[in-house]
Protein backbone atom coordinates (compact mmCIF):
# COMPACT_ATOMS: atom_id res chain seq x y z
CA UNK A 1 0.00 0.00 0.00
CA UNK A 2 2.77 2.40 0.91
CA UNK A 3 4.72 1.39 -2.20
CA UNK A 4 1.66 2.04 -4.34
CA UNK A 5 1.23 5.46 -2.79
CA UNK A 6 4.89 6.24 -3.36
CA UNK A 7 4.60 5.12 -6.98
CA UNK A 8 1.55 7.32 -7.56
CA UNK A 9 3.35 10.25 -5.92
CA UNK A 10 6.43 9.80 -8.07
CA UNK A 11 4.43 9.52 -11.30
CA UNK A 12 2.31 12.58 -10.51
CA UNK A 13 5.37 14.51 -9.42
CA UNK A 14 7.28 13.72 -12.60
CA UNK A 15 4.30 14.75 -14.74
CA UNK A 16 4.06 18.02 -12.84
CA UNK A 17 7.81 18.60 -13.14
CA UNK A 18 7.51 18.03 -16.88
CA UNK A 19 4.64 20.52 -16.92
CA UNK A 20 6.72 23.24 -15.29
CA UNK A 21 8.83 23.39 -18.45
CA UNK A 22 6.00 25.31 -20.12
CA UNK A 23 5.65 27.77 -17.25
CA UNK A 24 6.85 31.34 -17.69
CA UNK A 25 10.20 32.15 -16.12
CA UNK A 26 10.28 33.44 -12.57
CA UNK A 27 9.75 37.19 -12.39
CA UNK A 28 8.98 37.64 -16.07
CA UNK A 29 6.97 40.88 -16.49
CA UNK A 30 5.40 39.49 -19.68
CA UNK A 31 4.03 36.27 -18.22
CA UNK A 32 0.36 35.61 -19.03
CA UNK A 33 -0.78 36.16 -15.46
CA UNK A 34 0.59 39.70 -15.51
CA UNK A 35 -0.68 41.00 -18.85
CA UNK A 36 -4.34 40.10 -19.00
CA UNK A 37 -6.33 41.66 -16.15
CA UNK A 38 -3.95 43.11 -13.59
CA UNK A 39 -2.69 46.10 -15.66
CA UNK A 40 -6.20 47.53 -15.48
CA UNK A 41 -6.19 47.21 -11.68
CA UNK A 42 -2.73 48.70 -11.31
CA UNK A 43 -3.49 51.66 -13.57
CA UNK A 44 -7.02 52.48 -12.45
CA UNK A 45 -7.53 51.22 -8.90
CA UNK A 46 -6.09 54.27 -7.15
CA UNK A 47 -7.93 56.67 -9.44
CA UNK A 48 -11.25 54.90 -9.04
CA UNK A 49 -11.19 54.14 -5.33
CA UNK A 50 -8.58 56.48 -3.72
CA UNK A 51 -7.08 53.53 -1.84
CA UNK A 52 -3.26 53.34 -2.11
CA UNK A 53 -3.12 49.66 -1.15
CA UNK A 54 -4.10 47.86 -4.33
CA UNK A 55 -4.71 44.58 -2.55
CA UNK A 56 -7.30 46.17 -0.28
CA UNK A 57 -8.89 47.99 -3.21
CA UNK A 58 -9.31 44.81 -5.24
CA UNK A 59 -10.36 42.77 -2.21
CA UNK A 60 -13.02 45.21 -1.03
CA UNK A 61 -14.32 46.72 -4.23
CA UNK A 62 -13.58 44.93 -7.49
CA UNK A 63 -13.88 41.47 -5.97
CA UNK A 64 -16.50 42.35 -3.37
CA UNK A 65 -18.61 39.28 -4.08
CA UNK A 66 -15.58 37.06 -3.55
CA UNK A 67 -14.87 38.61 -0.16
CA UNK A 68 -18.51 38.53 0.87
CA UNK A 69 -18.91 34.83 0.20
CA UNK A 70 -15.53 34.33 1.87
CA UNK A 71 -17.02 35.80 5.02
CA UNK A 72 -20.05 33.55 4.58
CA UNK A 73 -17.76 30.52 4.20
CA UNK A 74 -15.86 31.22 7.40
CA UNK A 75 -19.13 31.99 9.21
CA UNK A 76 -20.51 28.64 8.10
CA UNK A 77 -17.31 26.94 9.25
CA UNK A 78 -17.73 28.43 12.72
CA UNK A 79 -21.34 27.31 12.93
CA UNK A 80 -20.46 23.81 11.70
CA UNK A 81 -17.77 23.43 14.35
CA UNK A 82 -20.16 24.54 17.08
CA UNK A 83 -22.94 22.24 15.90
CA UNK A 84 -20.69 19.22 15.41
CA UNK A 85 -18.80 19.44 18.68
CA UNK A 86 -20.93 21.17 21.30
CA UNK A 87 -22.32 19.05 24.12
CA UNK A 88 -24.98 20.46 26.36
CA UNK A 89 -24.33 20.54 30.09
CA UNK A 90 -26.99 17.98 30.95
CA UNK A 91 -25.81 15.41 28.43
CA UNK A 92 -27.35 12.07 29.30
CA UNK A 93 -24.78 9.56 30.54
CA UNK A 94 -25.90 6.72 28.28
CA UNK A 95 -24.90 8.78 25.26
CA UNK A 96 -21.31 8.98 26.45
CA UNK A 97 -18.97 6.41 25.02
CA UNK B 1 2.97 40.03 43.78
CA UNK B 2 2.08 37.82 46.72
CA UNK B 3 -1.58 38.51 46.13
CA UNK B 4 -1.30 37.53 42.50
CA UNK B 5 0.42 34.27 43.37
CA UNK B 6 -2.16 33.45 46.01
CA UNK B 7 -4.92 34.14 43.59
CA UNK B 8 -3.46 31.95 40.87
CA UNK B 9 -2.84 29.17 43.35
CA UNK B 10 -6.37 29.41 44.61
CA UNK B 11 -7.72 29.14 41.09
CA UNK B 12 -5.33 26.24 40.44
CA UNK B 13 -4.25 27.80 37.20
CA UNK B 14 -0.64 28.04 38.26
CA UNK B 15 1.34 27.18 35.15
CA UNK B 16 3.92 29.91 35.23
CA UNK B 17 3.73 33.32 36.82
CA UNK B 18 6.00 34.85 34.19
CA UNK B 19 3.82 33.72 31.31
CA UNK B 20 0.63 34.80 33.00
CA UNK B 21 1.90 38.24 33.93
CA UNK B 22 3.40 38.92 30.52
CA UNK B 23 0.25 37.75 28.76
CA UNK B 24 -1.83 40.00 30.98
CA UNK B 25 0.39 42.94 30.07
CA UNK B 26 0.53 42.09 26.37
CA UNK B 27 -3.14 41.49 25.63
CA UNK B 28 -4.23 45.18 25.45
CA UNK B 29 -1.37 46.00 23.11
CA UNK B 30 -2.12 43.02 20.89
CA UNK B 31 -5.75 44.13 20.65
CA UNK B 32 -4.71 47.69 19.87
CA UNK B 33 -2.41 46.40 17.15
CA UNK B 34 -5.21 44.30 15.71
CA UNK B 35 -7.49 47.35 15.51
CA UNK B 36 -4.65 49.31 13.92
CA UNK B 37 -4.15 46.63 11.27
CA UNK B 38 -7.88 46.64 10.48
CA UNK B 39 -8.37 50.40 10.16
CA UNK B 40 -4.99 51.03 8.50
CA UNK B 41 -5.56 48.49 5.73
CA UNK B 42 -5.93 51.28 3.18
CA UNK B 43 -2.40 52.57 3.60
CA UNK B 44 -0.26 49.63 4.72
CA UNK B 45 -0.29 45.83 4.54
CA UNK B 46 -3.30 44.73 6.49
CA UNK B 47 -7.05 44.57 6.35
CA UNK B 48 -9.98 42.79 7.82
CA UNK B 49 -8.74 39.20 7.66
CA UNK B 50 -5.32 39.87 9.13
CA UNK B 51 -6.50 42.25 11.83
CA UNK B 52 -9.33 39.93 12.79
CA UNK B 53 -6.91 37.06 13.26
CA UNK B 54 -4.67 39.25 15.46
CA UNK B 55 -7.66 40.32 17.57
CA UNK B 56 -8.74 36.72 17.93
CA UNK B 57 -5.25 35.61 18.85
CA UNK B 58 -5.32 37.87 21.92
CA UNK B 59 -8.20 35.84 23.34
CA UNK B 60 -6.53 32.59 22.33
CA UNK B 61 -3.44 33.76 24.21
CA UNK B 62 -5.52 34.39 27.34
CA UNK B 63 -7.11 30.97 27.06
CA UNK B 64 -3.71 29.32 26.73
CA UNK B 65 -1.93 31.15 29.54
CA UNK B 66 -4.79 30.97 32.04
CA UNK B 67 -7.66 28.67 31.20
CA UNK B 68 -10.69 28.80 29.02
CA UNK B 69 -12.96 29.96 31.84
CA UNK B 70 -11.00 33.16 32.33
CA UNK B 71 -11.10 33.98 28.64
CA UNK B 72 -14.83 33.27 28.70
CA UNK B 73 -15.15 35.73 31.60
CA UNK B 74 -13.56 38.49 29.54
CA UNK B 75 -15.45 37.68 26.34
CA UNK B 76 -18.65 35.78 26.91
CA UNK B 77 -19.96 33.42 24.30
CA UNK B 78 -23.04 35.52 23.77
CA UNK B 79 -20.98 38.65 23.11
CA UNK B 80 -18.78 36.66 20.74
CA UNK B 81 -21.79 35.42 18.79
CA UNK B 82 -23.25 38.92 18.64
CA UNK B 83 -19.97 40.34 17.32
CA UNK B 84 -19.65 37.65 14.66
CA UNK B 85 -23.21 38.11 13.44
CA UNK B 86 -22.77 41.88 13.47
CA UNK B 87 -19.68 41.56 11.28
CA UNK B 88 -21.42 39.40 8.70
CA UNK B 89 -24.49 41.66 8.74
CA UNK B 90 -22.35 44.81 8.28
CA UNK B 91 -20.88 43.34 5.11
CA UNK B 92 -24.14 42.12 3.60
CA UNK B 93 -25.97 45.19 4.89
CA UNK B 94 -23.59 47.63 3.19
CA UNK B 95 -24.06 45.70 -0.04
CA UNK B 96 -27.83 45.71 0.31
CA UNK B 97 -27.83 49.41 1.21
CA UNK B 98 -26.04 50.13 -2.06
CA UNK B 99 -28.78 48.26 -3.90
CA UNK B 100 -31.48 50.14 -1.98
CA UNK B 101 -29.87 53.49 -2.79
CA UNK B 102 -30.15 52.81 -6.48
CA UNK B 103 -26.84 51.25 -7.46
CA UNK B 104 -25.74 47.70 -7.97
CA UNK B 105 -25.15 45.31 -5.08
CA UNK B 106 -21.80 46.20 -3.41
CA UNK B 107 -21.33 49.27 -5.64
CA UNK B 108 -20.40 51.69 -2.88
CA UNK B 109 -20.53 54.81 -5.05
CA UNK B 110 -24.33 54.56 -4.95
CA UNK B 111 -24.23 55.54 -1.26
CA UNK B 112 -23.47 59.08 -2.38
CA UNK B 113 -27.18 59.95 -2.13
CA UNK B 114 -27.08 59.42 1.65
CA UNK B 115 -24.11 61.62 2.51
CA UNK B 116 -22.66 63.54 -0.43
CA UNK B 117 -18.96 62.81 -0.14
CA UNK B 118 -18.40 62.11 -3.81
CA UNK B 119 -18.58 58.67 -5.44
CA UNK B 120 -14.86 57.97 -5.34
CA UNK B 121 -14.56 58.83 -1.64
CA UNK B 122 -17.57 56.64 -0.97
CA UNK B 123 -15.86 53.72 -2.65
CA UNK B 124 -12.89 54.21 -0.31
CA UNK B 125 -15.16 54.51 2.74
CA UNK B 126 -17.28 51.55 1.69
CA UNK B 127 -14.15 49.40 1.58
CA UNK B 128 -13.42 50.55 5.13
CA UNK B 129 -16.90 49.57 6.36
CA UNK B 130 -16.60 46.19 4.71
CA UNK B 131 -13.17 45.60 6.25
CA UNK B 132 -14.53 46.32 9.72
CA UNK B 133 -17.29 43.78 9.13
CA UNK B 134 -14.82 41.16 7.93
CA UNK B 135 -12.54 41.84 10.91
CA UNK B 136 -15.34 41.36 13.45
CA UNK B 137 -16.57 38.17 11.79
CA UNK B 138 -13.09 36.65 11.50
CA UNK B 139 -12.22 37.49 15.11
CA UNK B 140 -15.41 35.92 16.44
CA UNK B 141 -15.04 32.77 14.35
CA UNK B 142 -11.36 32.32 15.27
CA UNK B 143 -12.11 32.57 18.99
CA UNK B 144 -15.10 30.28 18.65
CA UNK B 145 -13.07 27.69 16.73
CA UNK B 146 -10.40 27.69 19.42
CA UNK B 147 -12.88 27.41 22.27
CA UNK B 148 -14.71 24.50 20.72
CA UNK B 149 -11.70 22.61 19.43
CA UNK B 150 -9.62 23.22 22.57
CA UNK B 151 -12.20 21.83 24.97
CA UNK B 152 -13.75 19.25 22.61
CA UNK B 153 -17.09 21.05 22.85
CA UNK B 154 -17.44 20.89 26.61
CA UNK B 155 -16.45 24.53 27.26
CA UNK B 156 -14.65 23.65 30.49
CA UNK B 157 -11.05 24.45 31.43
CA UNK B 158 -9.79 23.47 28.00
CA UNK B 159 -6.18 22.94 27.12
CA UNK C 1 25.98 24.75 -19.12
CA UNK C 2 24.85 28.33 -19.41
CA UNK C 3 21.43 27.21 -20.63
CA UNK C 4 21.07 24.80 -17.74
CA UNK C 5 21.85 27.56 -15.25
CA UNK C 6 19.26 29.85 -16.86
CA UNK C 7 16.71 27.03 -16.75
CA UNK C 8 17.40 26.35 -13.07
CA UNK C 9 17.10 30.02 -12.10
CA UNK C 10 13.88 30.38 -14.08
CA UNK C 11 12.17 27.24 -12.81
CA UNK C 12 13.62 26.35 -9.41
CA UNK C 13 10.70 27.84 -7.48
CA UNK C 14 8.16 25.75 -9.42
CA UNK C 15 10.21 22.62 -8.73
CA UNK C 16 10.24 23.43 -5.04
CA UNK C 17 6.45 23.80 -5.06
CA UNK C 18 6.01 20.53 -6.94
CA UNK C 19 8.16 18.75 -4.37
CA UNK C 20 6.22 20.34 -1.50
CA UNK C 21 2.94 19.42 -3.17
CA UNK C 22 4.05 15.82 -3.59
CA UNK C 23 5.01 15.61 0.09
CA UNK C 24 1.47 16.67 0.92
CA UNK C 25 0.01 14.28 -1.65
CA UNK C 26 1.96 11.33 -0.26
CA UNK C 27 0.84 12.17 3.26
CA UNK C 28 -2.76 12.30 2.07
CA UNK C 29 -2.81 8.95 0.30
CA UNK C 30 -0.04 6.97 1.99
CA UNK C 31 -0.53 7.59 5.70
CA UNK C 32 -3.07 5.70 7.78
CA UNK C 33 -3.56 8.29 10.52
CA UNK C 34 -6.31 10.83 9.88
CA UNK C 35 -4.44 13.71 11.54
CA UNK C 36 -1.44 13.03 9.31
CA UNK C 37 -3.74 13.11 6.31
CA UNK C 38 -5.02 16.50 7.46
CA UNK C 39 -1.47 17.84 7.85
CA UNK C 40 -0.72 16.56 4.35
CA UNK C 41 -3.70 18.49 3.02
CA UNK C 42 -2.40 21.64 4.70
CA UNK C 43 1.03 21.18 3.09
CA UNK C 44 -0.69 20.73 -0.27
CA UNK C 45 -2.62 23.97 0.19
CA UNK C 46 0.54 25.80 1.22
CA UNK C 47 2.29 24.66 -1.95
CA UNK C 48 -0.55 25.96 -4.10
CA UNK C 49 -0.61 29.28 -2.24
CA UNK C 50 3.15 29.69 -2.70
CA UNK C 51 2.87 28.91 -6.41
CA UNK C 52 0.17 31.52 -6.98
CA UNK C 53 1.98 34.21 -5.00
CA UNK C 54 5.20 33.56 -6.89
CA UNK C 55 3.36 33.93 -10.20
CA UNK C 56 2.73 37.57 -9.31
CA UNK C 57 6.41 38.47 -9.07
CA UNK C 58 7.99 40.84 -11.60
CA UNK C 59 11.69 41.58 -11.70
CA UNK C 60 12.63 44.84 -10.02
CA UNK C 61 9.03 45.69 -9.16
CA UNK C 62 7.78 47.27 -5.95
CA UNK C 63 5.01 46.23 -3.57
CA UNK C 64 1.44 47.09 -4.63
CA UNK C 65 1.08 50.00 -2.22
CA UNK C 66 1.36 53.22 -4.19
CA UNK C 67 1.70 56.86 -3.36
CA UNK C 68 -1.80 58.19 -3.90
CA UNK C 69 -1.04 61.78 -4.89
CA UNK C 70 1.83 60.83 -7.16
CA UNK C 71 -0.34 58.28 -8.96
CA UNK C 72 -3.23 60.73 -9.35
CA UNK C 73 -0.90 63.28 -10.94
CA UNK C 74 1.41 61.18 -13.10
CA UNK C 75 -0.09 57.72 -13.46
CA UNK C 76 1.77 54.51 -12.73
CA UNK C 77 4.20 52.25 -14.54
CA UNK C 78 2.60 48.80 -14.77
CA UNK C 79 5.92 46.95 -14.97
CA UNK C 80 7.09 48.61 -11.74
CA UNK C 81 4.37 47.15 -9.49
CA UNK C 82 3.94 43.45 -8.74
CA UNK C 83 0.72 41.77 -9.81
CA UNK C 84 -1.75 42.29 -6.92
CA UNK C 85 -4.36 39.84 -8.16
CA UNK C 86 -2.73 36.58 -6.94
CA UNK C 87 -2.25 38.17 -3.53
CA UNK C 88 -5.97 38.88 -3.26
CA UNK C 89 -6.92 35.39 -4.42
CA UNK C 90 -4.52 33.75 -2.00
CA UNK C 91 -5.67 35.93 0.89
CA UNK C 92 -9.10 34.41 0.45
CA UNK C 93 -7.61 30.96 -0.13
CA UNK C 94 -5.78 31.15 3.21
CA UNK C 95 -9.05 31.91 4.98
CA UNK C 96 -10.76 29.00 3.24
CA UNK C 97 -7.89 26.74 4.31
CA UNK C 98 -8.35 27.86 7.93
CA UNK C 99 -12.07 27.09 7.70
CA UNK C 100 -11.44 23.69 6.15
CA UNK C 101 -8.86 22.86 8.82
CA UNK C 102 -11.26 23.86 11.58
CA UNK C 103 -14.13 21.79 10.25
CA UNK C 104 -11.84 18.82 9.62
CA UNK C 105 -10.46 18.96 13.16
CA UNK C 106 -13.99 19.11 14.55
CA UNK C 107 -14.98 16.03 12.56
CA UNK C 108 -11.80 14.25 13.69
CA UNK C 109 -12.64 15.01 17.33
CA UNK C 110 -16.11 13.61 16.74
CA UNK C 111 -14.66 10.46 15.13
CA UNK C 112 -12.35 10.01 18.10
CA UNK C 113 -15.28 10.41 20.48
CA UNK C 114 -17.22 7.77 18.60
CA UNK C 115 -14.55 5.15 17.82
CA UNK C 116 -11.78 5.92 20.30
CA UNK C 117 -9.08 5.97 17.63
CA UNK C 118 -7.89 7.94 14.63
CA UNK C 119 -6.17 5.09 12.79
CA UNK C 120 -7.93 4.22 9.58
CA UNK C 121 -7.51 0.43 9.89
CA UNK C 122 -8.94 0.29 13.39
CA UNK C 123 -11.93 2.44 12.39
CA UNK C 124 -12.60 0.16 9.42
CA UNK C 125 -12.32 -2.86 11.71
CA UNK C 126 -14.87 -1.38 14.09
CA UNK C 127 -17.15 -0.45 11.22
CA UNK C 128 -17.00 -4.00 9.83
CA UNK C 129 -18.38 -5.57 12.98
Amino acid sequence: MKALALLATLITGSILLYGTMDFPAWGDPQDPAAVYLSPYYIENAVRETHVPNLVTAILGDYRGYDTMFETVVIYCAGMVVVSVLRRSKNDRPENKT
Amino acid sequence: MKLLRERTEKQRLGESLIIQTSVRLMVPFVQLFGLYVIVHGHYSPGGGFQGGVILGSSFVMLALAFDQKSSLRLMSERANAILGNTGAIIFVGVGALCAICGGLFLDYSALDVLIPLGPVEWRSFGIFLVEVGVGLAVMSIMVSLFWDLGSAGKMDEGL
Amino acid sequence: MEDLLVLIVAKVNYWAYVILMMIGFYAMIGKRNLVKKLIGMNIFQTAIILMFVSSGVKHGAKIPILNKYEVLEKGVDVAGVVNPLPHVLMLTAIVVSVSVTGVALAILLRIYREYGTLEEDEILEKLGK
